[in-house]
């Protein structure tokens, strides 16, 4: 996801002087132009998923979201997503501990190398569990032999969720930790605080905010991926059907009215998502400002 | 510090724990299953891989991959540069809205994009009946692929470069005004030179992101072979005839094609942030 929290700081440089603006008119016009782009591929589809799973009524709409398979699938997602997050939240504090405050050979490739789910191909994060668990599979004969069915079933879903939110979490916390040094740390240390303390009254409460960012955003893909988990699902209606999938099956049964209300449901929580995000952004440029304006105080007062 | 050690000594604790654990947690993850799939696709004889990934279903597949995500990408550049010099230098109503809305491909799942730009573009839709009347069909076509993949592809060359933007000095536009420049020449010799990097890096991002794209597009696209089939369709149509070499094998040519995208995309960061540090 391109820019990170800590790449969103620090902004609003006004520019007013007429020497380095544009004309009125050229300013609405790219605005207008601007304004239309955003118009045509962003607000009329979002309001689409909205108009469309209304167009039968509120009664239909409430009755697709309450039936049994979509609650199956909503029941899923939500499994999926709790064991996704925390295990990513997990590997992205320690991976950005080890990256951040320790110097070593090959933390670049390391940092490439976390990066690579981005790179891959939705349907590729799926065929490689298929591969691996399949009946064709590598470990396929010996899964079978023992009765343990991964592809196809919860935890293929749940390992093709872990694999496309892998990177979320640590590499909103790499630059943030990078960022903060390690002094107040090695204060800890040398004032006797062991490894834990360390960790829950220093480290913890300076990256909360990188951290919720990073949980906002692992969450909004973990619950809204549709081609990886698709490809591990099998499609089996009320068993292993998330709500992205569930959607795509009432739409191929021509069910339109069904698959916006439960989209519809989906795109909810991408605005959900959007407000949150930005409200950290908000919190986080608020405290950056005051922390500065306080350094302006203190210099005043030395003087 | 001892000579032979990997790694400079610290006084803080932990390195051996949490490193230990990403890198297992990374192999299990992520590198076995990728060395999983390269290996399968080697199951097959030379010829035999070749013919599959040159197969003319599956040429015209990376036709239409890489052109619709060429031109999504490119489409995302013009607009992209320009919502992001409105975001940062103008001020207008429900901008801040604007501003968190531009993000909506990440957060809207992929296939609720592709339900909806179908629907908004198809034949009856709200902008399908206008366009198809003006003899322009979109849903169904090669159109329609470009249509959802400049979506997905939208934040990528804004938020690459409102940063730049943002810490672009007002001085050096007051310099260059001051000397004679007019606004055109200020923006096409001062401003635009600044910012190449960050456009470059934002195509990059927004052309890798739409060559893997699958959610968005299978809907619109109408996945009519030799037509509108994307790469990652073809995968999954090889995975559904049990073909797990064939899928293998087209994986691995895509995977090729993003590891050599991600990697011009770190040159191009480490270039970015080469200038940003130098400005």
């Amino acid at each position: 996801m391109a820019g990170g929290l800590a790449l969103r700081l620090g902004r609003g440089t006004a520019v007013g002087s007429r020497a380095v603006s544009e004309p009125t008119v050229v300013r609405w016009l790219l605005i207008g132009i601007t304004l239309l782009f955003l118009t045509l591929f962003l607000f009329v589809p979002l309001i689409a998923v909205f108009a469309q799973g209304f167009a039968k009524g509120i009664r239909v709409y409430f009755a697709s979201l309450f039936e049994a398979d979509a609650l199956a699938a909503i029941r899923l997602t939500l499994l999926a997503t709790a064991i996704a997050v925390p295990v990513n939240l997990v590997f992205g504090v320690a991976a950005a501990w080890a990256i951040a405050k320790f110097e070593f050979v090959g933390k670049s490739v390391l940092i490439t190398l976390i990066d690579l789910p981005f790179a891959v191909s939705p349907v590729i994060s799926g065929l490689v569990y298929v591969l691996m668990f399949g009946l064709q599979g590598w470990l396929g004969p010996w899964l079978s032999a023992h009765d343990i069915k991964i592809i196809f079933a919860v935890p293929g879903i749940v390992l093709a969720t872990m694999f496309i939110t892998f990177p979320f979490i640590a590499r909103e916390l790499i630059p943030l930790m990078q960022a903060q040094g390690t002094e107040e740390e090695q204060a800890a240390r040398v004032l006797g605080a062991n490894g834990w303390q360390m960790f829950f009254r220093i480290t913890l409460p300076n990256i909360k905010w990188g951290l919720l960012y990073g949980v906002i955003l692992c969450n909004a893909r973990a619950m809204g991926e549709f081609g990886a988990v698709s490809v591990v699902s099998g499609h089996i209606r009320g068993m292993t059907n998330t709500m992205p999938l569930h959607v795509e099956i009432l739409y191929n049964e021509y069910n339109f009215a069904a698959a916006f209300a439960v989209a519809s449901l989906l795109a909810l929580l991408a605005l959900v998502t959007l407000a949150a995000k930005s409200a950290v952004e908000w919190r986080v440029a608020r405290q950056l400002k005051a922390a500065q304006t306080a350094g302006r105080e203190e210099v005043r007062h030395e003087h | 510090m001892a000579r032979w050690s990997l790694k400079q000594r610290s006084v803080l604790p932990g390195f051996g724990l949490t490193l230990g654990y990403s890198l297992l947690y990374l192999s299990l993850i992520v590198l076995i299953p990728l060395v999983g799939l390269v290996l399968k696709s080697t199951s097959l004889t030379w010829e035999r891989f070749w013919q599959v990934v040159t197969e003319p279903r599956v040429m015209a597949s990376y036709r239409l991959s890489f052109g619709a995500s060429f031109l999504a990408a490119l489409i995302n550049t013009v607009f992209g540069v320009m919502t992001a010099w409105v975001l940062v230098r103008y001020r207008f109503p429900g901008k801040k809205i604007v501003d968190a809305l531009v993000d909506l491909p990440f957060a809207l799942p992929t296939a609720v994009a592709g339900i909806a730009l179908t629907s908004v573009y198809a034949g009856n839709g709200v902008l399908g009946r206008p366009l198809e009347a003006l003899g322009i069909p979109v849903a169904f076509t090669a159109t329609g692929v470009v249509v959802a993949l400049t979506f997905i592809g939208l934040p990528f060359v804004v938020r690459t470069l409102q940063p730049i933007l943002e810490d672009l000095e007002p001085e050096i536009e007051q310099a260059a005004a001051s000397l004679g420049a007019t606004r055109l020449q200020t923006i096409t010799r001062v401003i635009l030179p600044e910012l190449w990097p960050a456009i470059l890096t934002g195509f990059a991002l927004a052309f890798a992101r739409a060559l893997g794209e699958y959610g968005s597009v299978v809907f619109i696209s109408g996945n009519m072979p030799m037509r509108t089939e994307i790469t990652p369709l073809l995968i999954i149509i090889k995975l559904e005839q049990y073909d797990y070499g064939g899928a293998a094998a087209i994986a691995t040519v895509m995977l090729a094609a993003s590891f050599s995208l991600l990697l011009l995309i770190n040159v191009l960061q480490w270039w970015n942030a080469k200038r940003r540090v130098a400005v």
